[in-house]
């Protein structure tokens, strides 16, 4: 057993036992859901459903229904499509990452946070398929044997590039995910009454034994896949900024993109991760393993990577001055000055000025801060993709061509269905699985649980 | 051949662990632990050799890499070469740059996917599997050793049942198997 410092808060608080772990998380699932879950699920449905609904009408009559125009190819689709990879990137860095670096608060979240991840590349999945218009073609991005002269795709353009980071990234994620669940299902397999969930949770548990050997190789396949996910996160992300880094827009031909836009992938991850956790916690009780330590930690990760996306915003200012461009300073001050100035001014402030609050101790450890913060940064990421994207595009090097985007009623149908869609899957996961790894928290139920970090004899044996 | 099994349960994963010690120490050689977590450093004392399923990765991964790299070469250099903008594309050197992305990704790809399938077959997981353990309180707090008698000849049934009474177990249990 691995001990830690005495002065080190316990990550779980009260004084449980192996049975109560077990216990906290499964009652959520065995018993009924409350009447607020069935609210919060009709209400995300009915926002999911019109967004399929105007995916529908988006695929029958054509992208001309989105408000895109000739100077502005690009605008809400791809700004959704960077905002959601940017979310689900939390996830990976929480059980990856952390995971490397052994730190112990990683257990009480990570199963949530891989499971919005896994959603929210869903969503983001979703803009460059209907992008296409004809999603019935969807296919011919991969390299498949054809009849158009062997036509292939082109595997020099940083659009295929994504196709094969977006696709890995989500396949991987999903078997890291699935593979620390199946434990924590065979849980609940052993503890079921229904022979309908009995029958369910078997399947799901893949015949789980917990065997010493299986456990062995539990240890090193979660190790390893950490290590392969691991550049993983860095690189799709980085494969999502040469979507714009690679072209010669001016505000987009920058070398800052890759670490800028890892950084603020995970900088808006872990906030969508707070909103979601400080209300589950409360919702399903367990407060007693996701609380104000784990919280603080969170958002020290928040302060940090926002610090380094507030960097890199005034250093691609400067630099866009200090190159001597006319093209590129223009680009930078049409951004500040020019009719999307609200916009520049809305990302400024959520993403660097509000994450530098977090050095105030009782603010980052308020809950109700965190909250409203959390929200705030959700917020301000989707306005730095949408600076990014549409300013650096509506006023080309032809003064005639320039032009605004404004959306139309389908580009706000689409983006909000897939909100309401992320919530159906993220309620639906909180309904039926087990959305603490629990197993895998009874592991440092000794080396942190408070009951035992208090008991006189936690330090005897050294 | 018919045998007797004995499952020990324990109720704290160092009872089990101190048990273990003692019990290999006096020659006993314990077939099987089944736990509701990674009991660390059980391994060694029962025997369980390291997994090499790294090394399985670590293969499956090159030959990701050596797949992106004959498929890439050969849409891009030998079966239909572009002209994109003028950009070099006479030989897969000359533009390896643009190949690395997607060879990092698609040896990242069969590596964990690789891995991750040989791992569900090694241990028999599969979907609609029964279960294997014991007792269904092994997923919950509870830890079980399992001692074959098969496996123990050097020793008699009586021996095992008087060390074991030393160990503090919880509960056990003797089955015949065939």
């Amino acid at each position: 057993m691995q001990k830690e410092a005495v002065i080190r808060e316990p990550l779980i608080l009260g004084h449980k036992t192996y049975h109560d772990i077990t216990e906290d998380v499964c009652r959520p699932i065995e018993d009924k859901a409350p009447k607020m879950w069935y609210i919060l699920f009709g209400i995300a449905l009915i926002i999911g459903l019109y967004g399929v609904g105007s995916i529908c009408y988006l695929l029958g009559t054509g992208i001309g229904v989105w408000g895109l125009n000739k100077t502005i190819g690009w605008a809400w689709d791809i700004t959704n499509f960077v905002w959601w990879v940017g979310i689900g990137h939390a996830g990976t860095l929480i059980s990856a990452v952390l995971l490397l670096f052994r730190q112990k608060w990683r257990m009480a979240i990570n199963r949530s946070a891989e499971a919005m991840t896994i959603f929210a590349v869903f969503m983001a999945g979703l803009f460059p398929l209907i992008h296409m218009g004809r999603l019935w073609v969807g296919y011919w991005v991969l390299p498949i044997p054809n009849q158009f002269g062997s036509l292939w795709v082109n595997f020099n353009s940083p659009l295929l590039w994504d196709v094969f980071a977006i696709s890995t990234y989500l396949s991987v994620s999903l078997v890291f995910w699935y593979i620390g669940l199946i434990p924590d299902f065979a849980t609940i397999r052993d503890r079921a009454k229904k022979p309908l969930s009995k029958k369910m949770y078997s399947i799901l548990a893949f015949g789980w034994s917990g065997r010493a050997k299986h456990w062995n190789r539990f240890e090193l396949v979660s190790l390893v896949l950490a290590g392969l996910a691991t550049p993983l996160v860095f690189s799709v992300h980085s494969i999502v900024s040469f979507d714009f880094a690679t072209s010669v827009i001016p505000g987009w031909h920058t070398t800052i993109f890759p670490p800028y836009f890892v950084a603020g992938a995970v900088f808006s991850g872990f906030a969508m991760v707070q909103t979601l956790l400080l209300i589950m916690r409360k919702a399903m009780g367990l407060e007693a393993y996701i609380h104000t330590k784990h919280v603080e930690y969170m958002n020290i990760v928040i302060m940090v990577t926002g610090s380094i996306v507030g960097t890199a915003y005034i250093t691609e200012l400067f630099i866009s001055w200090y190159s001597g461009v006319e093209y590129e300073a223009y680009a930078f001050i049409n951004r500040a000055t020019g009719p999307y100035w609200w916009a520049y001014w809305s990302m400024m402030t959520c993403n660097v000025i509000s994450p530098q609050l977090m050095w105030f101790k009782p603010l980052r450890r308020s809950l109700l801060f965190t909250f409203f913060i959390s929200i705030v940064v959700n917020i301000g990421m989707w306005f730095e993709r949408y600076v990014i994207i549409v300013t650096s595009i509506h006023r080309d090097y032809l003064p005639a061509a320039w032009s605004m985007h404004y959306p139309s009623h389908i580009d706000i149908a689409v983006y909000v269905g897939t909100i309401g869609l992320f919530f159906v899957f993220f309620l639906l996961f909180a309904r039926f699985f087990p959305v603490l790894a629990l197993n895998e928290v009874k592991t440092i139920l000794k080396g942190s649980g408070q009951s035992y970090k208090e008991s006189p004899d936690y330090h005897e044996h050294h | 051949m018919s045998d007797k099994v004995i499952y020990v349960m324990y109720d704290d994963d160092g009872a089990l662990k101190d048990g273990a010690k003692k019990l290999v120490a006096k020659g006993v050689k314990i077939n099987e632990v089944f736990s509701p977590f990674p009991i660390h450093g059980i391994d060694p004392i029962i025997g369980v050799k390291n997994t090499r399923l790294g090394i399985m990765s670590f293969l499956y991964g090159l030959t990701g890499l050596t797949l992106a790299t004959i498929g890439m070469r050969y849409f891009m250099v030998v079966d239909w070469p572009m002209n994109i903008g003028g950009k070099p594309n006479f030989t897969y050197l000359d533009n390896i740059l643009a190949f690395i992305p997607i060879s990092f990704e698609f040896t990242v790809l069969c590596a964990a996917h690789g891995m991750a399938i040989t791992y569900l077959l090694r241990n028999k997981t599969l979907p609609g599997m029964p279960a294997q353990n014991p007792d269904p309180r092994t997923t919950d707090d509870k830890f079980v050793m399992e001692i074959r008698l098969s496996e123990n000849h050097s020793i008699s049934e009586d021996e095992i049942d008087s060390l074991l009474k030393e160990t503090g177990y919880l509960e056990l249990d003797k089955k015949e198997v065939k």
